[in-house]
């Protein structure tokens, strides 16, 4: 909208907004302040200012439950995938975005097409065939069935990325005797690495936050990630809600920690991919 | 030139290597399965090939066509509520503003926490006794007494409701931000010079140049709401008993609960089907250009 | 430095859509020939074909005596100035500079000192460790040209890089590169859109449009004898007039006449038949007269706008017929708005096009 300013409906506007702003942040204060309540208190009348501050649920988190080695998994599962996907995806991103042959649009329309399916149908085959090859319960049986989502959001995102940059600089390069590769390598590479940061970035998330595939293959805590692990805690009587929101606000501290550095990159990531087409 | 198409098929092929094999190769493997009887609890009927059985037996399930009214309910509720609020998000979020970096990666966290944390960060607020959703209801005079939220129904769908828009509202808001960026300033300009106001300007500048990120949006959303999963398991498990169960759910209760692999693949077939002819139905109706239009 | 051929060359997308077609051109070695034309005359991806960045679909392109038709672009040693500039936004100005010899594999210390030297000729040593962001446009043009320079090719081509300047520095930039090219004695291809421009550069200059070549002349050629009515318009500034009609033959002798113009023909028309034709006069060659003056060539109209141009007076014209007439005259000369004026057509400098072809009769 533009200059003329109405000066009620900018008031509006701008309580509309903090409502909005408290609407998101509450949950992320309620859980934190929950957890550090005891659990007797924690259903017990309670109130929005914390009353005491215990650290009794996030002890209990590392030393009876162990949430050291969801968080390793996950870690180990996206880290992974994310690395991969990077590297095989950067390759056939430059392809999509400069070379031209024939059948490229269907490439493309057969990546966007992957991107959108369901992951419920395909997890009764890929459970068989990872039991096949004996991987249930490994890193490589997560891994393997990560990529369905991660390389085609991958290349998605990066063929978007590369072709924001101008054809001029490679076209320059060559002219200037620069073999394909050197100018894939000095030109191109250098001037993607923000992009190729933002779309680690995202599919990182989506990896960390994955949750059918993570459940569907994985038996036991050894291999649970992080959204599992949580999801399964189970207390001796009753939901153990002062642990989950313990386990909940450290799952969150990070992604939190990276969105608020990263805010303008993961934006022009996702829009990239999205909008452009 | 030849070679230029040589190199460009070398490299993607790994890409492309790896999603076939992982994505299409199982999704042949499913619809082959949803062709057969196959009931890993009883084994000793073995794998008959039985045709369209399992889709005649799916086209006669109450318990599917209840799934799928909740999976339409569910997307289109979701999506109006997104799109509206996302809307005025992005509006609000394109004039720069003290403290708009704040907004911006605020409204994107929950959009980046795993789904299964916001489920039982919301699932903590609507716990029936004590829970602060109930508290605060009940102090401010809404409700006279705590709802068990969970027990009946129609109240089961709000927490879902309200979990998913709280989280994805931040993905649609980028998505219009980034379409309302596109546009022109100049034309705002011209139309408040010709004396327009912003209601004015908002309907006949914004809205129709802002359909096409609208309909990128609804394609997505569309999607993701067929596809919804993790959400619900965890608020709802489904329940009160089947009433809040999407598609996805009945699918997933059917393969690793029940046993049932030539039925779930049936599922799984015709839960890509519908997401597939969706997207179709869209993309057409979009005209996207995949291949870029560069030279 | 090499000549620069192109033979029959011909451009056809896939789409369909004919770039180029039939091209034949020559560039004499350290001759500077402009390739001017309006958008969309195929120019530009002429200067890609020379650069090799887009393949031809037909012809030979030769830069020096070697067959480059196939060859990559980095094999043609021939060096490029792009309109916007394309300096890698990463790299400071001394390694932009000295890209294509680092490329190259030559000894630092060689790759220094010609950099060093051509950044001293262009005024650029004090900008050598910024980045490109950092300067401003007429500093990034001069990057660019140096970047050319450093390699010593065998040729080098512009396209347009004076577009993106404004009015003046565009003016000082045109004559630096005369200079340079004065200088280098290189073969220069130069791309521009700017008629102006084309003739106070070139040696020769290369008129097309759509992907046809007009003409390939010196800028007096072009300017006094133009092939057809496409260059004849195109070239000189303000562009010259065309006036509609037929010319008749009034009585055995050779005399025609033309809208109730008499006509002296030096270079007697071939063909009996009347043609329809355009006349083509430079507004330089037209007269602006009180209107009670009469006599052959005269025409009758009002003015409508009068440019004071300082050392002249533009004045546009709309005949009685209808028909719209640019015309020059001397500054001291009183012309207003709404006058009505006659025209005397001097007819030294007129053309006769046919109306169907265009070509110069």
């Amino acid at each position: 909208m533009s200059a003329p300013r109405i000066n009620w409906g900018w008031w509006a506007m701008t309580g509309v907004l903090g409502a909005l702003m408290v609407f998101t942040l509450f949950p992320f204060y309620w859980a934190l302040v929950s957890s550090f309540t005891p659990d007797a208190a924690l259903f017990r009348d309670p109130s929005l200012w914390p009353r005491e501050i215990i650290l009794d649920h996030y002890r209990a988190l590392f030393d009876e439950r162990d949430f050291f080695t969801p968080i390793r998994n996950s870690l180990i599962v996206a880290g992974t995938t994310t690395l991969f996907c990077l590297t095989v995806g950067t390759l056939a991103a430059y392809a999509l975005a400069r070379l031209e042959f024939r059948g490229k649009a269907a490439i493309m329309a057969f990546i966007l097409a992957v991107t959108m399916f369901p992951q419920i149908s395909i997890v009764s085959p890929l459970y068989l065939l990872l039991r096949s090859l004996r991987l249930i319960d490994t890193y490589p049986g997560l891994i393997m069935p990560y990529m369905t989502f991660a390389m085609p959001l991958t290349v998605w995102v990066l063929t978007g990325s590369i072709r924001q940059i101008p054809r001029d600089l490679e076209e320059a390069a060559h002219v200037d005797g620069a073999t394909r590769r050197q100018s894939f390598t000095r030109i191109l590479l250098p001037l993607a690495v923000p992009s190729l940061a933002t779309t680690g970035i995202l599919t990182f998330i989506y990896c960390w936050n994955e949750f059918l595939f993570a459940l569907s293959f994985t038996l036991g805590p050894e291999r649970q990630t992080v959204p599992v692990a949580i999801a399964l805690f189970r207390g001796q009587y009753q939901v153990p809600w002062g642990q989950i929101l313990a386990a909940a606000v450290i799952a969150t501290a990070p992604v939190a920690a990276m969105v608020l550095l990263f805010q303008r990159r993961i934006v022009q990531g996702l829009t990239a991919g999205a909008v452009k087409g | 030139m030849r070679s230029e198409a040589r190199l460009g098929w070398m490299l993607v092929a790994p890409a492309l290597g790896v999603i076939a094999l992982i994505a299409i190769f199982p999704l042949g493997w499913t619809f082959w399965e949803s062709l057969h009887l196959h009931e890993l609890r009883m084994p000793w009927l073995g794998k008959p090939f039985v045709g369209a059985g399992n889709y005649v037996e799916i086209a006669k399930d109450p318990r599917f066509w209840s799934a799928l009214g909740h999976t339409a309910f569910f997307t289109f509720v979701s999506i109006s509520l997104e799109l509206l609020i996302g809307l005025f998000l992005a509006l609000a979020m394109n004039r720069a503003f003290r403290g708009r970096g704040f907004v911006r990666a605020a409204v994107l966290v929950p959009w980046a926490i795993p789904t299964v944390v916001a489920a039982l960060l919301w699932r903590f607020i609507f716990e029936s006794q004590g829970g602060i959703a109930n508290e605060l209801l009940v102090n401010v005079g809404i409700l006279d007494q705590p709802i068990v939220w969970f027990i009946r129904t129609w109240t089961a769908w709000i927490p879902v409701i309200l979990a998913d828009v709280w989280k994805t509202t931040p993905f649609v808001a980028l998505l219009l931000l980034a379409g309302l960026q596109n546009i022109d300033l100049t034309l705002y300009e011209a139309a408040a010079v010709d004396g327009a106001n912003p209601w004015w300007q908002l309907r006949h500048i914004t809205l129709p140049l802002l359909k096409p990120a609208i309909l990128v949006t609804l394609i997505f959303r569309t999607l993701d709401g067929f596809r919804v999963f993790d959400l619900i398991y965890v608020l709802t498990g489904g329940g009160p008993g089947t009433t809040t169960e999407p598609v996805a759910l009945y699918t997933f209760n059917a393969l690793l609960q029940n046993l049932r692999f030539g039925y779930g693949s049936a599922l799984s077939v015709v839960i890509f089907s519908v997401t597939f002819g969706i997207a179709l139905l869209y993309v057409k109706g979009l005209g996207v250009k995949l291949a870029g239009d560069e030279r | 430095m090499a000549r620069i051929a192109l033979e029959h060359v011909e451009k056809v997308y896939p789409n369909g859509y004919v770039a180029a077609r039939d091209l034949s051109l020559d560039v004499a070695d350290g001759e500077l020939l402009v390739l001017v034309g309006p958008s969309g005359s195929g120019k530009s991806t002429i200067l890609r074909l020379m650069a090799g960045l887009e393949p031809v679909t037909g012809g030979v392109i030769r830069i020096g005596e070697r067959d480059v038709t196939d060859l990559p672009p980095q094999q043609r040693d021939i060096a490029m100035v792009f309109q916007n500039y394309a300096l890698y936004p990463h790299m400071t100005v001394r390694e932009n500079l000295g890209f294509g010899l680092t490329i190259r594999k030559q000894p630092v210390v060689v790759v220094d000192q010609r950099v060093r030297t051509v950044a001293a000729s262009l005024g650029l040593d004090a900008l050598l460790d910024r980045k490109p962001a950092q300067l401003s446009g007429g500093q990034r043009q001069r990057v660019a040209l140096g970047r050319a320079i450093v390699r010593e090719p065998l040729a080098f081509l512009f396209d347009e890089p004076l577009s993106n300047l404004d009015a003046q520095l565009r003016v000082e930039t045109r004559v630096e590169l005369s200079r340079l090219h004065r200088k280098l004695g290189a073969t220069m291809v130069y791309v521009t859109h700017d008629q102006s421009e084309a003739l106070t550069l070139g040696d020769r200059i290369a008129v097309l449009n759509e992907g046809v070549l007009q003409q390939i002349a010196t800028p007096m050629q072009l300017y006094h004898q133009p092939a057809n009515k496409f260059v004849a318009g195109f070239i000189g500034s303000p562009a010259m007039n065309f006036l509609e009609g037929v010319i008749r033959r009034e009585g055995p002798s050779n005399v025609r006449t033309f809208r109730g113009i008499d006509l002296a023909l030096d270079v007697p028309l071939d063909r009996e038949a009347p043609g329809r034709v355009f006349l083509g006069v430079r507004p330089q060659h037209l007269e602006v007269v009180g209107e009670t003056a009469t006599g052959d060539g005269t025409l009758r109209g009002e003015v409508g706008v009068v440019e004071p141009m300082g050392n002249e007076q533009i004045v546009y014209v709309t005949l009685s017929g209808g028909d719209r007439l640019v015309a020059v005259a001397p500054p001291q000369q009183q012309v207003a708005p709404g006058d009505t004026v006659a025209i005397r057509v001097r007819l030294e400098g007129a053309h006769i096009f046919d109306a169907e072809t265009g070509a110069r009769l």
